[in-house]
């Protein structure tokens, strides 16, 4: 967008909106919204808690976990589906089920099984992020050229050399899949949390809104927004790299 | 003759006949009741070019890809240099009609894949991939990747990449196909004169009779559904010299007129 000649930023956009935040929270109009630049000044007080030091600290771990564990799974799970046609047809349908439906609601469940702490959060980012991986990685798998194959048996590769052929020519639908799941994944972090609520940041928004902690509420709010945006960002970035080389895919 | 010099080949001390790959009886049947290949019977010998010409639809890339042992014939054989075979083999390198080049490697890497896999160590496989950059004239262009690249120039390098190999036979499927003209000529030209160097059998699958002419010593033409051949024809075209005078030569000119009328029939 421009404005009297000057180029905007996207980010311009989002002024509107605080913009706004700003004018409700100052003129009280609702109970909830704080006025923005409050909350933009609780910000260093949430950081600097030991209580969030600690939930982040949680919540790092069993995202990172979650995610290391989704990755090496959707990843495997979407090469077996791609290159055995009989397993994809079994698994398949379960794949696009659990990736459509509200897991949010197997969270008790899972909850049961794994106890109230670490391990039912870690494995509530795993179901999150799992299926979306695995699926963009069997859309890759698919889409290897039967060219490029044929030149690899035709020069005598290997089995594990044909198969590193597969997984580098499907490495643009695998960091799709991985950016989609790092975005899931942090949906799962914060879901997991606020449901066993006694743990993590989990905790943390329970502790602010039960005492009425607006402004650090939504400061707190804040901090995953960017967290979230900053790690999609990460593996875009990775991705134009990868994409820069698989430029010519035919 | 020439069979005596042919004994020279360090791969066999059994008696060598001309024919370096023979197929026999091949039938092939896809999938339904499609008759891709009915009763194959060839021959190619050392050393020559042999085109497989025709119509779409008649066998030609089916016929290569199961001399290539990339797909496996329901009934006949193959063999190299007198032996049976069933699948790729050292002796065999392809070139593919698109190329099939990993987008994510540099010409280098691509053009030394054939020697990776056969574990040869890097510092000996990409100085012989440098000699077969050069002589296919890709000098300069090692560290591009292929996208950089013009379909011509990616063509050169499957070329070099199944020239490092060091293959007694180069199976072509329509290598031309996806380069424009102007390309295809002069890769046409640079084939001849590499020909003369790299003292090679090639198998060229084509659809183009002037392409087939220009290039053959033996065409054989192959007649579609079911495929079988229709007719071989061995044109003697003195190929030394300018390779451009060869497309004024009446022996090349006539010859495609005779073959155009012996293919009108099947293309409706």
């Amino acid at each position: 967008m421009e404005v009297y000649g000057y180029r905007l930023p996207k980010a311009a956009a989002l002024l509107v909106w605080i913009l706004l935040w700003e004018i409700v929270g100052q003129y009280e109009l609702l109970l909830l919204f704080p006025p923005f630049s409050e909350v933009i000044l609780a910000l260093p007080q949430v950081l600097g808690t030991a209580s969030f030091l600690e939930a982040g600290r949680i919540t790092l771990v069993s995202y990172l976990t979650g995610l290391g564990l989704a990755i090496v799974v959707g990843v495997a799970l979407g090469l077996f589906m791609g290159l055995v046609k009989r397993a994809d047809q079994v698994v398949n349908m379960w794949v696009n089920i659990f990736l459509s439906a509200p897991l949010s609601a197997l969270v008790p469940v899972i909850m049961i099984l794994f106890g109230m702490g670490v391990p039912t959060v870690i494995v509530t980012v795993f179901m999150f992020a799992v299926w979306i991986i695995a699926l963009d990685t069997r859309a890759g798998v698919l889409h290897t050229s039967p060219s490029l194959m044929e030149m690899a048996t035709s020069f005598g590769a290997s089995r594990w050399q044909r198969l590193r052929i597969i997984l580098l020519s499907a490495l643009p639908e695998i960091l799709a899949g991985i950016r989609l799941g790092v975005i899931r994944g942090v949906k799962g972090v914060v879901i997991g949390q606020l449901l066993v609520s006694i743990i993590g940041v989990g905790a943390l928004f329970s502790l602010y809104s039960q005492n009425f902690l607006m402004t650090h509420f939504w400061a707190l709010i804040l901090i995953l927004f960017f967290f979230a945006l900053g790690l999609a960002e990460l593996v875009d970035r990775l991705e134009a790299r990868v994409e820069y080389y698989a430029g010519s895919r035919t | 003759m020439n069979m005596t010099r042919q004994t020279a080949d360090p791969a066999s001390a059994r008696p060598v006949s001309p024919a370096i790959i023979e197929v026999d009886g091949i039938n092939k049947v896809y999938a339904g009741d499609v008759v891709a290949l009915k009763d194959i019977h060839l021959e190619f010998n050392r050393g020559e070019l042999t085109s497989l010409l025709g119509p779409s639809g008649c066998g030609k890339t089916t016929l290569l890809k199961i001399i290539a042992g990339l797909l496996e014939p329901n009934s006949g054989e193959v063999r190299v240099n007198g032996q049976p075979v069933s699948g790729p083999g050292r002796e065999r390198a392809f070139v593919f009609q698109d190329f099939a080049l990993m987008p994510w490697a540099t010409v280098l890497r691509n053009a030394a894949f054939g020697l990776e896999v056969q574990g040869m160590a890097k510092a000996e496989r990409e100085d012989r991939a440098r000699h077969y950059i050069s002589e296919v004239g890709l000098e300069g262009f090692e560290e591009k990747y292929p996208h950089e690249l013009s379909g011509g120039m990616r063509q050169r390098v499957g070329l070099a990449r199944a020239l490092a190999v060091d293959a007694d036979v180069l199976m072509m499927d329509e290598p031309f196909s996806a380069v424009d003209e102007q390309t295809r000529r002069k890769f046409q030209e640079d084939l001849i004169r590499l020909r003369e160097i790299e003292k090679k059998t090639f198998i060229l699958v084509t659809h183009s009779i002037e392409e087939a002419v220009y290039l053959s010593d033996r065409i054989v033409m192959l007649s579609p559904r079911p495929g079988r051949v229709s007719q071989i024809v061995t044109p003697k075209i003195d190929r030394h010299g300018d390779p451009e005078a060869i497309r004024r030569n009446t022996e090349y000119l006539d010859l495609i007129d005779e073959i155009w009328a012996n293919l009108k029939g099947y293309v409706e």
